[in-house]
């Protein structure tokens, strides 16, 4: 945090938004779920006994041991306990959704800027391909573009960023666009500081707190998005684990083997869940 | 006014171009052999020759891209490697499927989420207020495809009350048949006066409708309410407390007539939305529609299946969208002006 704050110094003011959300206390508890969901999956070798099978090594022993004492979840098709599976799946579900916004900011935000600074041409020529990019059906587009790379994990993040950067370009141009004709902006171009200077240090770091806002927002369907992914089988391959593709191996065994789908798609339903009702908060404060 | 409309139709036209330009490019240039691809399952040397020649790979790219648009628009899609029939008799077969999942679905969200938002407007910050928002937060953040499946288990598994899957029970369609006119079941089973084939086909339709429905409730529900929370604090509104008219009148007679725009032009972008999110639904629900046909596409590697089914749902999403602005544009002036 400090190094943060230093960075953004005292215009962004980091510390404005959490004291407002301390009085939520649903915004509490769904920062607690996404902290426990992204312990859990950190340090998931430490939380079951069972690790190797959550890595994918089969135990055809217990093959779809039913939810009990030793298996909380159950087991599979292959015997492995499903709650390490599911441990172990949300290193790779979070990662994703992570991964996806990040890509989407680092893409969007730089265009954003430069045609927020820039104006006239730059800008036209940014924000119609943001139009264009914004006017296809993304999940469809992120299924082509992800087929056509083939499926992998790095893939699928980069296809679902594909069709998520343009918000970001729109939210920081607004900002840019009211910021550029500041005092503090003006001043330091008649000091002859060059527009990359202006942008990296005076606009973006000003520009920031609603694509925060936005990003914690959008973790919610970046997961959701990459979780339908590797369900069509567009993502990270077994025998590493994703929720999405726990949930889709599950209907093979329908409808006796109930827990195979129930609770990896539990746990992406809780993650979403937690990261909008965080978003719906951090928005509510932010406003 | 005119203006707004003249660069609104520009921007999809531009939209239709990128598009055909980006499903060339995940088409023929992403993959490395596309001839490879194109003639199927282990290939001979030869048959990748001859895939290499009719599809054009010798040619530079931009003479590739004309001759991919003039197919295109001589209505040529190509021939999907699995079923092998021309692409664009397979969408047609296809699409009155999707379609009529996504219209009862979107009719659902309208007949669920509107009364539920007038409810929750007109009491904000009570409990039912409150119940929704975090319902509808739930509504948003639910995996469709887990949800369709744990329908699945409860009411085919457990109750044994529902259909499974498919459009219509065999037996039924063994036995009731009826002429296809528009595609859709529902209508053509009524066209034919065929009332067992109708009750088959709602029977069927109601869980997987039910299922992609509920984002777009979920959205319905948060926009109605958003603006009966506004409306409701209009002076005529006290004007019509004050004559006294009954709370249900105020509410669904005058509150609603105004609060309702916002929520129609959101209902037509999560039809537009529900295109795409119906596949997903589709694959579990064996429902024969596009989205069936994608994402077995998608297994299979038939990449010509990809691309048309892309570019179809593009141009529709696209058409919706636009529509869905301009209506928006004669309702309230002040979009025009942006």
């Amino acid at each position: 945090m400090t190094i943060l704050a230093r960075w953004f110094g005292s215009r962004f003011a980091p510390d404005s938004i959490p004291a407002r959300l301390r009085h939520d206390p649903l915004a509490i508890f769904s920062f607690l779920v996404v902290l426990t969901l992204i312990l859990a999956a950190a340090f998931a070798p430490l939380l079951t006994s069972r690790a190797a099978e959550g890595l994918g090594e089969p135990n055809p022993v217990e093959k779809f041991a039913p939810p009990s004492a030793e298996h909380i979840f159950g087991a599979d098709h292959l015997g492995r306990d499903l709650y390490a599976r599911v441990l172990f799946g949300g290193r790779t579900s979070l990662a994703m959704g992570f991964l996806v916004v990040f890509v989407a900011v680092l893409i969007g935000t730089p265009l954003g800027a430069v045609a927020g600074y820039a104006g006239g041409w730059v800008d036209e020529i940014i924000m119609r391909v943001t139009d264009i990019a914004l006017a296809f059906p993304p999940l469809l587009l992120a299924i082509t573009i992800a087929a056509a790379l083939g499926p992998s994990f790095t893939n699928a993040a980069i296809a679902i960023a594909l069709t998520w950067w343009p918000w970001y370009t729109r939210i920081v141009r607004a900002q840019v666009v009211t910021l550029r004709e500041r005092p503090f902006v003006e001043s330091a171009r008649i000091m002859g500081v060059n527009g990359f200077t202006i942008i990296v240090r005076h606009l973006l770091p000003n520009a920031l707190s609603p694509v925060i806002v936005q990003a914690t927002l959008d973790l919610g369907s970046a997961i959701l998005t990459g979780a339908a992914l590797s369900f069509l089988g567009l993502g990270v391959q077994p025998p590493t684990p994703d929720w999405g593709q726990l949930v889709s191996t599950g209907p093979l065994y329908f409808p006796d083997r109930w827990w195979y789908v129930t609770f990896p798609g539990l746990a992406i339903f809780a993650a979403t869940l937690a990261f909008n009702l965080l978003g719906d908060s951090v928005q509510d404060a932010n406003t | 006014m005119a203006v707004y409309l003249l660069r609104r139709l520009a921007l999809a036209a531009l939209v239709i171009i990128s598009v055909s330009a980006v499903t060339f490019v995940v088409a023929r240039v992403i993959p490395s052999d596309p001839a490879a691809l194109y003639a199927g399952q282990r290939p001979t040397a030869d048959q990748i020759e001859a895939a290499r020649e009719r599809l054009g790979l010798d040619q530079p790219l931009y003479a590739q891209y004309i001759r991919f648009l003039g197919d295109i628009l001589q209505g040529d899609l190509g021939t999907s490697y699995k079923t092998k029939h021309p692409i664009l008799s397979d969408i047609r077969t296809f699409l009155p499927a999707t379609l009529e999942l996504v219209i009862v679905s979107t009719l659902m969200a309208l007949l669920v989420g509107v009364p539920l938002g007038v409810f929750a407007g007109a009491r904000r910050g009570g409990g039912f207020d409150q119940v929704t928002r975090i319902a509808s937060i739930a509504g948003v953040s639910i995996p469709t495809f887990w949800l369709a499946l744990i329908f699945q288990l409860f009411f085919f598994g457990a109750l044994k009350l529902l259909p499974l899957s498919s459009r219509m029970s065999n037996s039924v369609a063994l036995f009731n048949t009826f002429p296809t006119i528009t595609g859709f079941y529902l209508i053509d089973s009524l066209l034919a006066g065929n009332l067992v084939a109708w009750r088959d086909a709602a029977w069927h339709i109601l869980l997987p409708a039910f299922t992609l429905a509920t984002y777009p409730i979920s959205l319905t529900l948060r926009m109605t309410r958003a603006a009966m929370v506004e409306t409701l604090s209009e002076k005529y509104i006290t004007a019509a407390r004050a004559q006294g008219l009954p709370e249900h009148d105020v509410l669904f007679r005058y509150a609603l007539k105004n609060a309702i725009i916002p929520t129609l032009t959101v209902l037509g972008l999560s039809f537009a939305y529900s295109l795409t999110g119906a596949f997903l639904i589709e694959v579990i629900f064996s429902w024969p529609g596009l989205g069936k046909y994608v994402t077995d596409a998608v297994l299979n590697v038939d990449f010509p299946v990809i691309v048309s089914v892309t570019l179809i749902v593009t141009v529709f999403y696209v058409f919706i969208n636009l529509i869905v602005d301009i209506i928006q544009a004669v309702l309230d002036p002040r979009v025009a002006l942006r």
